[in-house]
């Protein structure tokens, strides 16, 4: 099996890249709730301490606080764990953020199932279908560190709401030197005609490794990226299940109302049918343990993904 | 402006708020009746902040976490010719940006309110900013009473006083009462004012119908150096008629034809009597 060249924690990129934009652009202002050392922020508060505002454990406060900040002009990184962010302070998305339409960048950490091990409370598998259902805003979930990187350089100079989550883990190179990032606008990282793997965040390594899996078995896969989830990039999702004979999203979130609902959907009303499933995490207690031992269990990994695309394939 | 023209423009407010509440056939009556003194003082006497200004970063900001109170803020927005009068008559219709509680859609209004709990952070934020950028401007917000009892005020209230934001003044609109009747009967908020001390804010009381009270607290801001300031401001729900004042079931009443005529003549009465007891 090919090896995927191994990288940082996307939440490190994240960290580096505000950090050196924030040295130069004095109206970047980043705001924590207790949340400086989850978020890697250590450095950026002892290097620009006037650029950041630190609310304490109180994550409504934080987003109304953002809201504020970003009303008067100021770039500002609301920087809290995924879980609490998009649930705790919900109200203060919807409406000092989204309904208001001050440019706040929210930023979720250790989203999804990063931080596995403890439980339901730390777990975001909400957030991108809470998210998506509330007008004004757009959801990127980054597959890597350059699409990390990109997307806080793009949210930067974003003039509306954008909700930014990754994970904590070291995660795997999948782009080449001249990809391109751009705001809905999905990537397509391999090229291949039977299996699409849609995939957004950190399963688009899986989808990458399982894609690698396939190919010693003579099924050739397209790999894309859906780096934002609002607005999906429907051209890519269409264009995509045109070429290939199965289509398999993969998402780190509940199979409710995130990444697989949104293609289905847009298949669906473009009249387009094609063999289709949606992974993610069930619709169950879910299990603890690390990211990828969640992975193992939710048929996540490389090696279930490609098993659940030879299945599909089967039955054609 | 004069106290008597202060004075007139509160009883005009409350006719003109009555009249458009009945037109749209919807709207918070009680509360706007109760906070439209505060807002008189602060858009004629205080607040730097006019229609030219307003694009500007550079003034005083007011934000009003009371959002339901929307018709009191509208009719001074249109005194203070943020847009014409006449925009009123599409208050909450169908299309109208005039919707039952502030947008930014309404020339003047910089925040949307309405779900309660949410403005005083959003100020914190707006006064922290200020003095990041060493900019002497106030920030303003309007508090009901009943909305106190929303956590996230005092997640706002600690971090404001950490910060030492004394360009930021919170008003609680205390008329004691909230929709479902009196405010210590459904979830008590005394004793308010340790309350506020405790958390770091420095109090002054006030009676929030008095117009030379309200100026004289309101010109007295910040109470202490380094310490953000509350003002409880004693007002009546309901205020200037007489069958509203001090009931609950007015929260959100639309008046009958014959209630909005008898309230009418109740609010000219008091206009002549200010006009009798000022001569200036
Ligand atoms: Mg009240």
């Amino acid at each position: 099996m090919n090896q995927l060249e191994s990288g940082k924690a996307n939440l490190e990129v994240f960290s580096e890249t505000l950090i050196d934009l924030a040295k130069k652009d004095k109206s970047i202002v980043v705001v924590t709730s207790d949340s400086r050392g989850s978020g890697k922020l250590v450095p950026f508060g002892e290097q620009l301490p006037d650029q950041m505002i630190e609310v304490g454990i109180a994550e409504q406060n934080l987003v109304g606080v953002a809201a504020g900040l970003a009303a008067a002009g100021k770039k500002v990184f609301a920087v809290s764990p995924a879980c609490f962010l998009t649930a705790r302070s919900l109200e203060q998305i919807k409406n000092d953020v989204c309904y208001s339409d001050h440019p706040v960048k929210l930023i979720g950490i250790s989203a999804g199932v990063s931080y596995g091990a403890l439980g339901t409370t730390h777990h975001s598998l909400h957030d991108i279908a809470a998210l998506r259902a509330i007008n004004n805003i757009s959801i990127i979930a980054p597959a890597d560190n350059f699409e990390t990187r990109e997307s806080i350089k793009l949210a930067v100079e974003m003039q509306h709401p954008v909700y930014i989550r990754f994970g904590k883990r070291a995660i795997e190179h999948v782009h080449k030197p001249d990809a391109v990032f751009k705001l809905g606008k999905a990537i397509i990282i391999r090229e291949g005609d039977d299996v699409a793997f849609i995939a957004a965040g950190e399963t688009v390594v899986q989808s990458l490794l399982a894609a690698q899996l396939l190919e010693q078995k003579g099924v050739s896969c397209r790999v894309v990226s859906v780096h934002t989830i609002k607005p999906l990039d429907g051209k890519a999702v269409i264009e995509t299940a045109k070429k290939c004979r199965i289509m398999i999203t993969v998402e780190e979130h509940l199979v409710y109302g995130g990444l697989g609902e949104a293609c289905a959907a847009h298949l669906m009303q473009a009249g387009i049918s094609l063999p289709f499933k949606v992974v993610g995490i069930r619709d169950e207690y879910t299990v603890t343990g690390s990211q990828l031992e969640i992975f193992k269990d939710y048929g996540m990994t490389a090696e279930k993904l490609s098993e659940s695309a030879m299945q599909l394939l089967a039955h054609i | 402006m004069t106290v008597r023209e202060v004075r007139e423009k509160s009883i005009n407010y409350r006719k003109k708020l009555l009249t458009y509440i009945k037109h749209a056939n919807a709207g918070h009556t009680g509360g706007s009746l109760s906070c439209i003194d505060i807002l008189n003082v602060l858009y004629n006497r205080i607040l730097d902040v006019t229609p030219e200004n307003f694009t500007n970063p550079n003034r005083d900001h007011y934000i009003q976490s009371k959002g339901h109170s929307v018709e009191a803020l509208y009719v001074v927005l249109a005194d203070k010719g943020f847009f014409p009068e006449s925009d009123l008559n599409t208050l909450c219709r169908h299309g109208s940006h005039y919707v039952g509680h502030p947008t930014r859609k309404v020339n003047g209004v910089e925040h949307n309110t309405g779900a309660l709990g949410h403005g005083l952070s959003f100020c914190v934020g707006l006064a922290l900013a200020e003095k990041m950028d060493s900019m002497n401007h106030k920030v303003y917000t309007l508090l009901g009473d009943g909305e106190l009892a929303e956590g996230s005020n005092w997640e706002a209230l600690l971090t404001a006083a950490h910060y030492q934001l004394d360009n930021l003044i919170a008003i609680v609109d205390f008329n004691k009462l909230q929709i479902t009747g009196w405010t210590k009967d459904v979830c008590a908020t005394d004793p308010l004012e340790q309350k506020f001390c405790a958390f770091g804010w420095s109090v002054q009381h006030v009676d929030g119908h008095d117009i030379e009270a309200l100026t004289e607290v309101l010109n007295s801001v910040p109470f202490e150096r380094e310490k953000p300031s509350v003002i409880i401001a004693h007002t009546i729900k309901g205020k200037g008629v007489s069958f509203i004042e001090n009931n609950h079931t007015w929260h959100h009443h639309v008046p009958t034809d014959a209630e909005l005529v008898q309230a009418i003549q109740e609010l000219d009465q008091a206009l002549v009597q200010v006009i009798d007891n000022y001569t200036d």
